[in-house]
């Protein structure tokens, strides 16, 4: 395959769009019965009932408070939300879906959707949302295999997740390169998080379907994205697949792909290729539901503080700086622990500093991500610090010892490294100071430097003597009170001096 | 002892009440009577003889220890077989839920089980309530007990029919497009079609959602009264269900001066000894002090395309679930690909059912959708302000209940337009959503004639007086001889 070189997606006619759904785990129950909303770790069709199985004479219960995330949802990306809603039936057959048709909103026959017309910034670009709507999440089809893999003898059907509330977020084709499609993700998930309505770390809680054509060709759709973060890299895959297809003026067409996620790669998705039609109505069985003036203004007035106001207050009353606070509210998890840290002890400058500077470069996404796509069938919410022991009130300690001058930067940056993987407290660490062995270069570096300035009658005669080099790790070992990592330090020494020549 | 089975509903309460019989002695005369004339009929397709016992024996009890008994206490009620019943195997009549045992009662069977009405078992329908005689049953046709060479209506057939040939006292049916009227008039019992959102409809299994009610058919207008009080209602499970009320309080006051519209263009359509007898009922009511008109309806002659129209395209989809994935009928998906065994086991439909769902898919397809179910509903919101304007002159509308006499057996079955033609006079009350009784009018050739009332929505008491009014006034026999 073609490889991508930087910039490389400055193309001509872009034009990508996202359908992102987002289960709504923050409610109790499914979107039309009181079966559990949480069904990760349940046994298979343990969490049914005669009306998510679809049983004949069984009629829809609508979930309000699943209205209400998704007209908060709505809101939050700046949509119109209309008077009132219906739902409506999408009509086609398959073995996951109970009555073989899903209750959605539709849009054609006049505004009937939680949602329209919104839009949200990142960075300096908008993307227009074109509309919001509220649906239920099909059943779960388990192949022989255990993957995805059609060529299973047999395929299991778990209906666990049959009726699970899902909002539908449909953007235009707005984006012209799959960076700012991160970007926007990120701020997608920053939002539904800080609402409380999706906790985006639950497997399979946020998925994404992106459309994509260069100019000149067709669009393809890209379906199977189990996470955000693959929604980049399938974008990029398939810009790279069309461009090198129009190169050589083979026609791009009009197709369905799917995102391999072993590979790395789309494929030609098994779907049929004619357009399915889906025979929407109006669902009978709910009424209208009226929402009105007084109803979004009462949800308006409710909601959770979302990320940009978030930040405003972060600048506002902690005076931290425009992009460490953006960097904190990114991530919800982040902005949490900092405000915890904070609680404890009223240095925000500092513990926002330690967090975005340093406690960062110990987190890796994509470990977590990998964490979160692996594991099958996972209770567990992957976290932003998985692996790491790390905990508020640890940052928080470390900011009173340097405020109090009992350790320096540089101390602290060592005291980190070490309670991250025990889940000490700073203190007790400082406590056995002895045993805290030096390994950062730098720091060594720091103690080397000053002891070549002191001896340099030594260093002068080291090209004849073998023997200076340990005795300057001598003298650099008495230096740190023997902390120093000795085979790091004669490292350190030795090409000092080879420098010297 | 005397034929208890052929008691109304509210006599056999009355005699168990005051000791003159148990339910037991009552229960087992009307199974014996299911056992003596069901062949004839074929209106009861599932007889639950243990738990109909049992539950004469539980009503007896509780009168002997002096215990509270609900209001339906010791009456037997059948019901149609496209109502759940938990246990008790629920077919609609189709090949595709041959095996089929909901896990639920319905709302209003768990209601009539609370009143301590006895269910002795399920009533027979055209397959999935689709037709207009019974006909297209998976057990066979129903017999109209007057005649039984003759249709008994549909598709609530075996509800009207086991009422009639006193196979059970009372009996719930659904109404779509005429179902539980048709059959009452064709049988000369009294049948309902409540107010859409009076009675909840968790538990019927749907033909079109938006159009059908449950309702009650019984010998006189006072059974249909006392199965409405246990059944109409809010109900959490039913959200269309629109009154916040639990139980209605219908109270019977004849005084008022009723104002009586008779619809020129129903009556005028029917047969001729139809409209004579509904031109005598309106002379009738105008003898009886109240004020009768002729009025004429301007969307009648598009109600039918509109009906058929919206109700094929609901049941296109609501029918898509019955895929036996699930539950149906006993034919297990393996070695098959699933679009193969989906195909292979819908083939399980019977002929009209197939028909409905294929006109129903076409009118929904995308390029057919504004042409067709979109005017469908714009017709419906025109029929519905003619009577909202209407009632605000009229308290009733009187018209036939049926255009046509009951018919023989094949007479219609061949001819899908002519079978339709017959719901003519029903289907507005369905479109409109309001309330429609049929009372016995009268015979033609010893075939009955039933006198259609329609009110103005959750208006039932105007319909209770004025039925009531008409059958204290007449004299019309409901019992037929078998």
């Amino acid at each position: 395959m073609v490889l991508m070189k930087q910039g490389d997606n400055e193309y001509p006619g872009i034009k990508i769009g996202l359908e992102i759904h987002c289960q709504l785990t923050g409610l109790q129950s499914k979107l039309f019965c009181s079966c559990f909303c949480n069904y990760h770790g349940l046994e298979p069709n343990g969490n049914i009932c005669p009306i998510c199985c679809g049983l004949p004479g069984t009629l829809p219960l609508l979930n309000k408070t699943a209205v209400e995330s998704a007209c908060m949802v709505s809101l939050a990306l700046n949509c119109k939300i209309p008077d009132n809603i219906t739902f409506y039936r999408k009509n086609y057959f398959y073995p996951d879906l109970p009555k073989n048709f899903q209750l959605t909103q539709y849009n054609a026959y006049g505004i009937t959707s939680i949602g329209v017309g919104g839009s949200l910034k990142y960075g300096e670009k908008t993307s227009r949302i074109r509309r919001i709507q509220l649906e239920e999440d099909p059943g779960r089809l388990v192949y022989e295999s255990g993957g995805v893999d059609f060529s299973s003898s047999y395929t299991l059907i778990d209906y666990n997740r049959a009726g699970i509330s899902l909002v539908e977020i449909v953007t235009e084709p707005d984006f012209t390169d799959p960076k700012d499609v991160r970007v926007f993700l990120n701020k997608i998930t920053s939002i539904i998080e800080h609402l409380g309505v999706c906790n985006t770390k639950r497997q399979g809680s946020v998925r994404c379907d992106a459309n994509i054509s260069i100019q000149g060709g067709k669009r393809v759709e890209i379906k199977n994205v189990g996470s955000f973060k693959e929604v980049e890299k399938a974008l990029n895959y398939e810009i790279a697949r069309q461009k090198t297809m129009s190169m050589h003026d083979i026609k791009v067409l009009a197709e369905t792909r799917d995102w391999d996620d072993a590979r790395k790669v789309t494929k030609q998705s098994r779907a049929k290729e004619e357009e399915q039609d889906y025979r929407y109505f109006p669902e009978p069985d709910i009424p209208t539901i009226l929402l009105g003036e007084e109803y979004v203004s009462s949800i308006r007035k409710n909601m959770p503080e979302l990320p940009y106001e978030r930040k405003n207050r972060f600048i506002a009353n902690y005076e931290l700086s425009d992009h460490i606070a953006q960097v904190l509210i990114d991530n919800k998890e982040l902005a949490d622990f900092f405000e915890s840290a904070v609680k404890i002890y009223s240095s925000p400058k500092e513990i926002a500093n330690w967090i975005v500077t340093e406690l960062l470069r110990y987190t890796d996404d994509d470990i977590t991500e990998a964490k979160i796509t692996s594991s099958s069938i996972s209770n567990q919410s992957s976290s932003l610090f998985a692996g790491l022991k790390i905990d508020p009130k640890q940052i928080a300690e470390l900011a009173i010892l340097i405020d109090r001058n009992t350790i320096n930067r540089n101390t602290a940056k060592i005291i980190l490294t070490q309670i991250i993987k025990t889940g000490e407290m700073p203190s007790q660490v400082l406590a056995r100071t002895d045993v805290l062995k030096i390994e950062d270069k730098i720091i060594i570096s720091e103690a080397v430097e000053s002891v070549f300035n002191a001896e340099k009658s030594a260093i002068r005669d080291a090209k004849n003597n073998p023997n200076v080099a340990n005795f300057l790790l001598g003298k650099v070992m008495k230096l740190t009170k023997g902390r120093a990592d000795p085979k790091i330090t004669l490292n350190l020494i030795k090409t000092k001096l080879d420098g010297l020549d | 002892m005397s034929k208890l089975y052929k008691l109304s509903a509210k006599e056999v309460n009355t005699g168990i009440r005051s000791g003159e019989f148990t339910a037991e002695e009552y229960i087992i005369q009307i199974l014996e009577r299911i056992d003596k004339v069901n062949p004839k009929v074929n209106a009861v397709i599932c007889i639950d003889r243990k738990g109909a016992l049992e539950k004469a024996r539980l009503v007896d009890r509780k009168i002997r220890e002096d215990e509270k008994i609900g209001p339906l206490a010791g009456i037997a009620i059948g019901i149609k077989d496209n109502i759940c019943t938990s246990g008790l195997k629920t077919t609609c009549a189709s090949k595709m839920l041959e095996e089929y045992v909901p896990p639920y009662d319905a709302t209003v069977v768990r209601r009539l089980k609370d009143d301590d009405a006895i269910i002795i078992g399920k009533l027979n329908l055209d397959e999935f309530a689709m037709g207009s005689s019974t006909e297209f049953s998976s057990f066979g046709p129903t017999s109209n007990p007057w005649n039984t060479d003759y249709v008994a209506g549909g598709s609530s057939g075996g509800s009207a029919a086991s009422v009639a040939a006193s196979e059970c006292s009372v009996s719930l049916g659904s109404d779509t497009g005429g179902s539980i009227r048709c059959p009452a008039s064709f049988c000369s019992v009294v049948g309902l079609k409540p107010t859409y959102g009076l009675v909840s409809r968790f538990g019927l299994i749907p033909y079109a959602n938006s159009l059908e009610q449950i309702g009650p058919i019984g010998k006189t207008v006072s059974d249909v009264v006392m199965i409405m009080k246990t059944i109409a209602g809010a109900d959490d499970n039913d959200q269309t269900v629109q009154v916040t009320y639990r139980t209605p309080d219908y109270t019977f006051s004849s005084n008022e001066k009723m104002r009586i519209g008779l619809v020129r263009e129903l009556t005028e359509g029917a047969e001729p000894e139809i409209s004579k007898r509904i031109y005598s009922a309106m002379d009738l009511f105008t003898n009886l002090d109240c004020k009768c008109e002729e009025i004429s309806m301007n969307y009648v002659e598009y109600a039918l395309a509109s009906y058929y129209t919206i109700a094929m395209a609901e049941a296109s989809s609501n029918l898509s679930r019955y895929d036996n994935i699930r539950y149906g009928f006993n034919f297990a998906p393996e070695g098959y690909e699933w679009n193969a065994y989906f195909a292979k086991v819908r083939s399980n439909f019977g002929d009209e059912v197939k028909r409905r769902i294929i006109v129903g898919t076409y009118v929904l397809s995308s390029a057919y959708y504004g042409k067709y179910y979109l005017k469908a509903q714009k017709i419906r919101t025109m029929l519905k302000q003619e009577l909202r304007s209407l009632f605000k002159k009229y308290d009733i509308l009187i018209a036939p209940t049926m255009p046509i006499l009951p018919f023989k057996f094949g007479e219609k079955i061949d001819d899908p337009i002519k079978m339709f033609m017959v719901d003519i006079d029903t289907v507005i009350a369905n479109l409109a959503g309001v309330p429609a009784i049929t009372v016995p009018a009268g015979f033609s050739n010893d075939l009955p004639i039933g006198l259609q009332i329609m009110a103005s929505e959750f208006q039932e008491q105007k319909l209770f007086n004025a039925a009531l009014l008409f059958e204290s006034n007449t004299n019309i026999n409901r019992s037929p001889e078998l």
